[in-house]
């Protein structure tokens, strides 16, 4: 079952849509306009009815996995349920119909819940200011490790290195990368945790940052963090946290209390925004008190019981996006906040990592297990004990969305050889954890009898394993002027060679 | 308690299942002096009480009717068919992941799919990306790619472009080492000139002056663009514009306060490997049936680290679909028909306002689509005068531009009826 594009769809006769007339006096384009100012021709959109367009959509929507119909056992993304209040919030005509321009007099409430949701932020991190500027976790990386560079220039300390552990988010290299700095690696121990032997090899006078993810991306709590902090700051190096990993233990400890000097924290991983099939999320960043004046400009300030947007910040980083964030997603957030409490959250974050440890124990025996338990909300198994049969990470993978579930993250950490990792949320049942373990054990125990079969996993999917090696030839061909087939895009098949 | 599942028989029975006693055993890794005893915030609430706080705070906004809205400035009030939000509210859209298992994406991946060849279309330019965050971060992102491609550290802003998307280009460009230039002839060290067509104050360029100029000087020309405007005006594609960005709002998102909307970016062929965030192809499977995966993921944080073209990995996919749809939904025609009776509503709007005593046209020698700005005598009495009528007056651009106090802009779109103008000029007048 495919369907097909929108453009393939199209039929030339189809009546636009009906839509208001200017009835008022005034002139068409061509008429003022010089002729090289105006389009040549219409561009080449579908031309549909509405009733074809919903359906076609409505197709599309049925050939998706997502979180309110499958459990999305994803390591490290953190896909728990998206309550639907938070839809109806973000949708009052209070907050969708406002322009960013408006005067502050007339958005106040708005200002009142960034500034309310920054405190709740401040609470379960432990910091002292959050921007809500950032729109994604990578942006919300880029931005702390812009403010960490301003802190060290403002000390007049030129501080050129940011070290990442091995098992790091790609987006925490490209960030420190994209922010100037040159990447130093370090090292995970054999127990999966940073080599503080080599941490201490790499940080010297030239250490900006480490960023770090506690737990870190194989689940494991880093047990020496206050010795990392220590060492960190006794070179004048600050630690940055990858807010990733904060469903493990809201209500249970704090980076700020470990010794985070800046924390950015994704509202579509930990706070239930949707993930929307890949965003909009929001990453905002938590600082310390010595970082705030960099933060990004605006800020949200109270004075005199009225909040205003401060844009007067000398020693800011700037504006790192336009207006103020992506407010519809805060409110979301905010809405969470609210429902859940202090004493919700964490509850989420214990039941989170109770789930963990159940999956991972249910298992433990089909799956090898790299490193000792316990988990935190998330574990990291290894597929390497089906090597022998053919089987690979991939397989499995695919084979659990022929049963109904999401694929776990596979191939990550990079550390891990045939990594399978797991995050089940504290939104998913018991009887959820027991029948993916059942679906485990059904597939480790096909690779003996019928690996070929999970090689050619998915077959109940709207299309089988889908070719991207020849997809990147094609694609190769065209942007090497091979091929008129631009892959990357419909083109219209009447319009020839490009 | 909200959204948890477990009760405390489940948890009592998952613990003997690990083998452990309480919760604390699974938490042995954390140091006892870091352990707290929950968190500083109230206690959670019912839905309906939860609502009541969340609805409390909108009613302390004020939202002005979308026909009495004037105020543009880079966030629009458009007419949003009833069918972009029936889409988008399908939870297998927007409670999807980002389509790594591409076979259990295909919704998603097509839907992107559509978008990008949606956006090249009417950029006129060979590829699109899935999408970026906004219109600013994708000005910053395309002066990067014109940085990497060029090997030069300077970019020009060309005019008046969005304030804001300069100081986020600004912020960026601190971390690669890119100087920001305003104005000034492109030279050997100008990685690229990046102008806005219709600009901030809502005045057309001579996109291809500057595109020529670009050119001569081995730069490349990125046109941040106005997608509406683009039915009628030409497209970057028709004038050599290497490089096309622009701000998605208008397709079919909601105001919010400025956000989530999404940033849309568009390049020639031999820019695609420069191209920062996802982008999706098409690929077949063993039995040749055709699909969509994410592609040329070599250029990407998750393979490449520090050497990615970007750092970005969420996008805006669900802005990204609304905008498929409202560009499905409206076609070329019906795209054609909003922008110009835009178009003819804002210069009648123009002339009339215009003619108020002490009103008169900034730059009347310059051509405009939708958006225009006026010199407008003591303008924030003006304004505040307007919002005691319920009426959201033009933008005081005069805040970010010290030679332009006093010009305000004015916004019209197809949703100012021929009724609203009337009110506007009417309250002007009494």
């Amino acid at each position: 079952m495919t369907e097909a594009l929108s453009f393939e769809l199209s039929r030339p006769a189809v009546d636009p849509p009906r839509l208001p007339e200017a009835d008022v006096s005034g002139p068409n384009p061509a008429d003022v306009l010089p002729r090289d100012a105006l389009r040549s021709r219409p561009p080449s959109l579908p031309r549909l009815s509405e009733p074809e367009i919903m359906r076609h959509y409505s197709r599309l929507a049925s050939l998706n996995y997502s979180i309110s119909e499958n459990f999305y056992p994803l390591g490290s993304c953190t896909m728990k349920y998206n309550p639907v209040v938070n839809e109806a919030a973000a949708a009052l005509p209070g907050f969708a119909g406002l322009h960013p321009y408006q005067d502050e007099d007339s958005v106040q409430g708005a200002l009142e819940l960034m500034w309310r949701l920054e405190q709740a932020l401040c609470a379960v991190v432990g910091v002292d200011r959050v921007t809500l500027q950032p729109a994604a976790g990578a942006h919300g990386e880029w931005t702390a490790l812009r403010m960490i560079a301003a802190f060290h220039n403002s000390r007049k300390e030129n501080r050129t290195e940011v070290l990442v552990p091995d098992s790091a988010h790609g987006t925490n290299p490209a960030s420190a990368a994209l922010s100037g700095f040159h990447v130093v690696e370090v090292r995970s121990g054999p127990d999966g945790r940073i080599s503080l032997a080599d941490l201490e090899s790499k940080l010297s006078p030239r250490t900006a940052a480490l960023m770090l993810t506690n737990p870190n991306t194989l689940g494991l709590f880093e047990r020496e963090i206050l010795d990392i902090a220590e060492m960190v700051h006794a070179t004048g190096a600050m630690l940055y946290y990858d807010g990733a990993n904060l469903n493990a233990f809201m209500g249970i400890c704090r980076p700020g209390d470990m010794g985070f000097d800046a924390v950015h924290m994704n509202l579509h991983k930990t706070f239930t925004t949707p993930h929307g099939g890949g965003g909009p999320g929001a990453g905002p960043v938590g600082v310390k008190s010595e970082l705030a004046p960099f933060l990004p400009s605006p800020t949200v300030e109270r004075s005199n019981g009225h909040l205003v947007l401060d844009h007067k910040r000398p020693q800011s980083i700037g504006r790192v996006r336009s207006f103020y964030g992506n407010f519809g997603m805060l409110v979301r957030a905010y809405t969470y906040i609210l429902a859940m409490g202090g004493d919700g959250l964490s509850q989420a974050s214990q039941d989170a990592v109770l789930s963990a440890n159940y999956l991972r124990k249910l298992v433990e025996t089909d799956l090898e297990m790299p490193h000792e338990g316990p988990c935190m909300h998330e574990f990291v198994a290894s597929a390497h004990n089906l090597h022998d049969d053919g089987v690979r990470a991939l397989d499995v993978a695919k084979a659990l969305l022929d049963r109904n579930f999401y694929a776990p993250t596979v191939y990550f950490p990079l550390v891990v050889p045939e990594a399978i990792m797991v995050e089940p949320t504290e939104t998913e049942s018991r009887a959820t954890l027991d029948s993916f373990a059942q679906a485990i054990k059904e597939i480790v125990a096909q690779a003996k009898t019928d690996p070929q079969g999970l090689r050619d996993e998915p077959k109940n999917l709207p299309v089988g394993r889908l070719d991207e090696v020849a997809a990147a030839r094609r694609i190769n061909a065209y942007l090497q002027g091979q091929s008129d087939d631009p892959v990357l895009r419909w083109k219209a098949p009447s319009e020839g060679p490009s | 308690m909200p959204y948890l599942v477990h009760s405390p028989e489940d948890r009592a029975a998952m613990l003997e299942t690990i083998g452990v006693r309480s919760m604390d055993d699974l938490l042995v890794d954390i140091p006892q002096s870091l352990r707290l005893d929950g968190l500083q915030l109230p206690d959670g609430l019912s839905e309906l009480e939860t609502m009541a706080q969340v609805s409390a705070l909108a009613g302390r906004n004020r939202v002005y009717p979308d026909r009495l809205t004037f105020r543009g400035g880079g966030v629009y009030r458009r007419f949003i068919p009833a069918a972009v939000a029936a889409v988008t509210s399908k939870p297998e859209f927007y409670t999807a992941y980002t389509p790594y298992q591409a076979e259990a994406s295909q919704g998603t991946l097509q839907a992107i799919f559509e978008y990008q060849s949606l956006i090249a279309e009417l950029t006129a330019l060979d590829v699109s990306n899935a999408s970026l965050y906004d219109g600013a971060t994708a000005v910053a992102e395309a002066a990067m790619m014109a940085h990497v491609h060029t090997g030069r550290n300077e970019v020009i802003v060309s005019g008046y472009v969005h304030p804001e998307y300069v100081q986020v280009l600004k912020a960026f460009g601190d971390g690669r080492g890119i100087k920001v230039r305003k104005d000034g002839e492109p030279n050997k060290k100008t990685a690229a000139v990046i102008f806005q067509q219709p600009d901030f104050l809502g005045l057309l360029v001579d996109p291809r002056a500057i595109t020529t100029a670009a050119h001569d000087a081995g730069a490349l020309a990125i046109a941040c663009v106005d997608p509406i405007s683009l039915a009628i005006l030409a497209p970057p594609g028709e004038y050599g514009a290497d490089i096309a960005v622009g701000e998605g709002q208008q397709l079919g998102l909601a105001p919010s306060f400025g956000g989530p909307h999404v940033g849309f970016i568009a390049c020639k062929k031999d820019l695609v490997r420069k191209l920062p965030g996802r982008l999706v192809g098409i690929a077949h499977d063993a039995r040749g049936r055709r699909g969509f995966v994410l592609a040329l993921a070599a250029r990407e944080q998750h393979i490449r680290r520090e050497k990615a073209t970007s750092n970005i990995c969420t996008n805006h996919s669900l802005c990204a679909l609304a905008a498929a749809v409202y560009l499905t939904y409206m076609g070329p025609y019906g795209l054609r028909q909003v922008a110009e009776v835009s178009f003819k509503r804002a210069h009648n709007l123009a002339e009339r306002l215009a003619a108020l005593p002490g009103w008169e046209r900034a730059f009347p020698e310059r051509q405009f689509v939708n958006e225009f700005p006026l010199r407008v005598p003591k303008a924030p009495a003006v304004l505040r005068k307007l919002s005691r009528k319920g009426i959201l007056g033009g933008l005081e651009v005069g805040r970010w531009f010290r030679e332009l106090k006093g010009v305000v802009t004015f916004t019209c779109t197809e949703v100012n009826d021929a009724r609203a103008l009337d009110e506007l000029v009417e309250a002007l007048r009494s």
